[in-house]
């Protein structure tokens, strides 16, 4: 079966650092990925790059969903399926919730009839109540984004990734900043996403990659040191060796 | 013999126009390198740059006599004068009231009307005249030409200032500071300059930049009253289209602004007006993405 | 609580205005009636850059060229073809629409202050071709003589300032009710959320360019409408009509007004306009030098009003990969206003 998501042989350089040096990548229908890796090896830089937030050198590829993505932007990829969540939450400010929700709605959102006017917007209105309800924020719905609290727009950042309907989910540390609780919430909601859709999880928190995540893999200064279950990575002695020298 | 005397006559009619675009260019460019200065250094949008410059071209104007001597005093004064309006404006610009470029743009345009109507209540509503020194007040052969010898020298003058500029910001300490400050300024600002420094330091300097222009170039784009508009209309377009990090674009643009301006309207009068339009709309559509990308890191 | 109050607070407020403005002609002469249509049309154009600023986040100090090009277009037009009131806005607004449709791909890729000084020059080169196009627009002596207006088809020709004013009137008013409808839509919420973060709009999955060009010629549509109120109320146009110092006052309105209101907007820019006016009126000479001690001294004396500026005039949320402070500072700023 052709992964969802297949990225080849994939170059970044800022100046003369090689942030990624040729790195290979697949993930699966419904898979939950996890890629770990000391600082600086390169997951967030691999994660803009499928995400189309930068734009590899020479030659690398992404294909997505039977396509070769590569040359599309951002946009073009939400679209497409592909949403992510940043490091540091990425909200609109003035907007309230709700609207926050909407807005990431939009794009996917299907009307029931096609040529009535605002169709297309109730339609992403009915996606932002419950959404926003099953993360928690149902009282602060009317509240504009930019007084929420750290932890609160990390979870509509989420929520918002939801809401556009995706077939692969990029999360960039999606538990850096909460409280246990909400932590403890992320994994139950993380959990219970539909299994058609798949999910590239960054983290350093190992605990969650091996709550969470089906297979994993490690990056090492901008290649891939190894993949495999959680299990044989747990045990690679090369992957306790990257670490060490990573904190050393 | 008379295959050499034949020769000027087959030479480009053009070139004249074409020397003066370098002349204008080179103006431009020393004019405008304050405004990207400022822009680059202290993130400050200044529209009373042109005032900056008129400041120059008036005193220009009151001191010019033909004589070697008032070209220097008009020179010490006029760059002094326009220095000093740049530090009072950046004692204006409090961080509190001006945090940012709209405010900014909003309260030096003020000073702008400001300054400008008190040169014209100073100087009258006319035109006034300038008096290159005598020396150079004749015309010079160039390739079969008849040249104005000002302008010759103040192509060489002009190349020379740039070359310098180009050399401060390249080699000197003060300079790599700017370069960083280009690309960060809330590092430099932990670097434990005070920031109340930096402004002042850099509008000084914008403004003596713009004033020794205003000049020195007097002769070519003089003061009156439309003159602070026309400079700033032309800095704009040159810190637009060169873009902040890189001298060398910056001064390709200006350079292609002076040839627009002279002769770009020498070949297509009718179509003069157009031109500069034309000329911005078809760099920014081409140049779009690559622009683009180095606007959203300033 | 305090929300409620607010609201209510504005709507007295605008009805109040709003009656203002329909009794003004009965109460002061017509000399003030022409002044006051004059300034009904400048605070359309202000509507458009707020629409611009504050809404969409991209301030802009370049929204005469559409307001030329609209008022030109009507000049010729009323002189040549029809006099109908109707047409001459439709046809105004097409031109206005028009020159914003052909600036938008200068524009459109740039950001923040970028725009401000793309707007500009642009002004001011719109500007300086009018005043060489001799053929079409007079040059500096401009177009007069434009033949009087009817509004619709069978009714009388506007023949008096009251006439003019109330018909300036009835056109501002409808156009910032549309202005106002279409921001409560679909496309409203995208310009807003456009103006907060463009990066995580684009990350949404939205075509932001698509996005920016639209509010530019939606913009540009209203200032071209406005340019043919200006000739009602005016009956002659020139080039000075439309100069950077406009722009800049209508900027200056428009932020004194809230940008992100655009009824205070309206509002704002029609102030300054009239404060420019009286002083205009009062020291012929030294009016520039006083004008600008005004602006300077409003950046200084409302500077919460000024800084409530919900513009982003900072670059967009900064890639990840890159410290964004200048992304978390703008949004610092923005919470202690809501507040307020």
């Amino acid at each position: 079966m052709t992964p969802l998501l297949t990225v080849q042989d994939v170059r970044v350089r800022y100046g003369s650092l090689a942030a990624l040096a040729g790195v290979d990548l697949s993930v699966h229908d419904g898979q939950r990925h996890a890629l770990i890796g000391p600082n600086g090896a390169g997951k967030t830089t691999l994660l803009n790059v499928i995400a189309g937030a930068t734009r590899p050198q020479r030659g690398g590829t992404v294909r997505f969903d039977g396509r070769d993505v590569s040359r599309l932007g951002p946009a073009a990829r939400a679209r497409r399926g592909i949403n992510r969540i940043h490091q540091r939450p990425a909200v609109f400010s003035t907007l309230t919730a709700t609207e926050n929700v909407v807005v990431a709605a939009l794009p996917r959102a299907v009307p029931r009839r096609r040529w009535w006017p605002g169709g297309r917007r109730r339609a992403a209105q009915h996606r932002a109540g419950p959404l926003l309800e099953q993360m928690g924020l149902a009282d602060v719905a009317s509240v504009p984004a930019g007084h929420l609290a750290h932890g609160q727009r990390r979870q509509l950042e989420i929520a918002m990734a939801l809401a556009g309907r995706p077939r692969l989910l990029l999360l960039d540390e999606p538990a850096s900043g909460l409280s246990a609780t909400e932590v403890g919430r992320l994994v139950d909601l993380l959990r219970a996403l539909p299994r058609a859709v798949a999910v590239l999880l960054v983290e350093h928190r190992l605990d969650l990659v091996y709550a969470l995540a089906d297979t994993v893999t490690v990056l090492r200064d901008g290649q891939r040191l190894a993949a495999g279950t959680p299990d044989e990575i747990r045990t690679s002695p090369l992957v306790r060796q990257a670490y060490a020298d990573g904190v050393a | 013999m008379i295959a050499v005397a034949a020769g000027p006559n087959r030479i480009d009619p053009y070139l004249i126009p074409a020397l003066d675009g370098v002349a204008y260019g080179l103006l431009v460019f020393v004019a405008a390198s304050g405004l990207v200065f400022c822009f680059g250094v202290a993130n400050i949008l200044n529209l009373a740059h042109g005032t900056l410059y008129a400041i120059g071209g008036y005193t220009a104007a009151a001191l010019l006599d033909g004589g070697w001597a008032s070209l220097a005093l008009a020179l010490a004064v006029g760059v002094l004068a326009a220095a000093t309006a740049g530090v009072l404006l950046a004692g204006l610009l409090t961080p509190a009231a001006t945090g940012n470029h709209l405010t900014q743009a909003l309260l030096t345009f003020g000073v702008a009307l400001a300054g400008g109507s008190l040169l014209v209540a100073g100087f009258g509503p006319d035109d006034p005249q300038v008096r290159v020194p005598a020396a150079l007040d004749g015309s010079v052969v160039v390739a079969g030409h008849r040249y104005a010898a000002y302008r010759l020298v103040f192509i060489v003058v002009a190349a020379v200032i740039s070359a310098g500029l180009y050399l401060v910001v390249r080699r000197t300490r003060a300079g790599m500071l700017v370069r960083a400050a280009v690309d960060d300024p809330e590092m430099v600002a932990c670097l434990g300059v005070s920031p109340r420094r930096i402004r002042a330091g850099v509008l000084a300097a914008a403004g003596a930049l713009a004033g020794g222009a205003g000049v020195l170039g007097a002769p070519i784009i003089g003061p009156g009253t439309d003159t602070a508009d026309t400079v700033l209309l032309l800095s704009l377009v040159v810190v637009v289209l060169g873009g902040l990090g890189s001298m060398a674009g910056t001064l390709l643009a200006a350079l292609a602004i002076g040839e627009i301006q002279t002769l770009g309207v020498a070949l297509l009068p009718s179509a003069a007006p157009f031109l500069l339009f034309a000329a911005m709309a078809a760099v920014l559509a081409v140049r779009a993405r690559g622009l683009a990308a180095r606007w959203r890191a300033t | 609580m305090t929300h409620e109050v607010i609201r209510w607070g504005r709507r007295a407020v605008a009805a109040l205005v709003l009656v203002g403005l329909v009794v003004a002609p009965w109460v002061v002469d017509d000399y003030t009636t022409a002044v006051l249509a004059r300034t009904l049309a400048l605070a359309l154009v202000g509507v458009s850059v707020a629409l611009l600023t504050g809404v969409a986040g991209m301030p802009t100090l370049g929204q005469t060229a559409p307001y030329a090009a609209g008022a030109y277009a009507c000049a010729v037009l009323g002189s040549r073809i029809s006099d109908v009131g109707v047409v001459q806005v439709v046809v105004a607004a097409g031109a206005g629409a028009v020159l914003a449709a052909l600036t938008v791909p200068l524009v459109v890729h740039a950001r923040g202050v970028i725009v401000l000084m793309i707007t500009l020059a642009v002004g001011e080169l719109v500007v300086t071709v009018l005043g060489r196009w001799r053929s079409v627009t007079g040059g500096t002596d401009g177009l007069a003589g434009i033949p009087a207006v009817r509004p619709f088809w069978g009714l009388p020709v506007l023949a008096t300032d009251r006439a003019r004013y109330l018909y300036a009137l009835v056109v501002a008013a409808t156009l910032l009710g549309v202005v106002l409808v279409l921001l409560r839509t679909r496309a409203g919420l995208l310009l807003r959320a456009c103006r907060d973060d463009e990066t995580r709009l684009r990350a949404s999955g939205h075509r932001v360019p698509l996005l920016v060009s639209g509010a530019h010629v939606a913009a540009g549509a209203i200032a071209g409408a406005a340019g043919s109120l200006l000739v009602v109320a005016q009956q002659y146009i020139s080039p000075a009509d439309f100069g950077f110092d406009t722009s800049a006052l209508l900027l200056l309105g428009v932020v004194i007004g809230g940008t992100a209101s655009v009824g205070g907007a309206l509002v704002g820019a029609a102030l300054v306009i009239a404060a420019r006016d009286w002083l205009f009126g009062v020291l012929p000479g030294q009016a520039p030098l006083v004008l600008g001690a005004l602006f300077v001294a409003t950046v200084y004396l409302l500077p919460s009003g000024v800084t409530r500026a919900r513009v982003r005039l900072r670059p967009p949320h900064a890639p990840p990969s890159r410290p964004g402070a200048p992304a978390a500072r703008e949004h610092a700023s923005v919470a202690p206003e809501l507040g307020a």
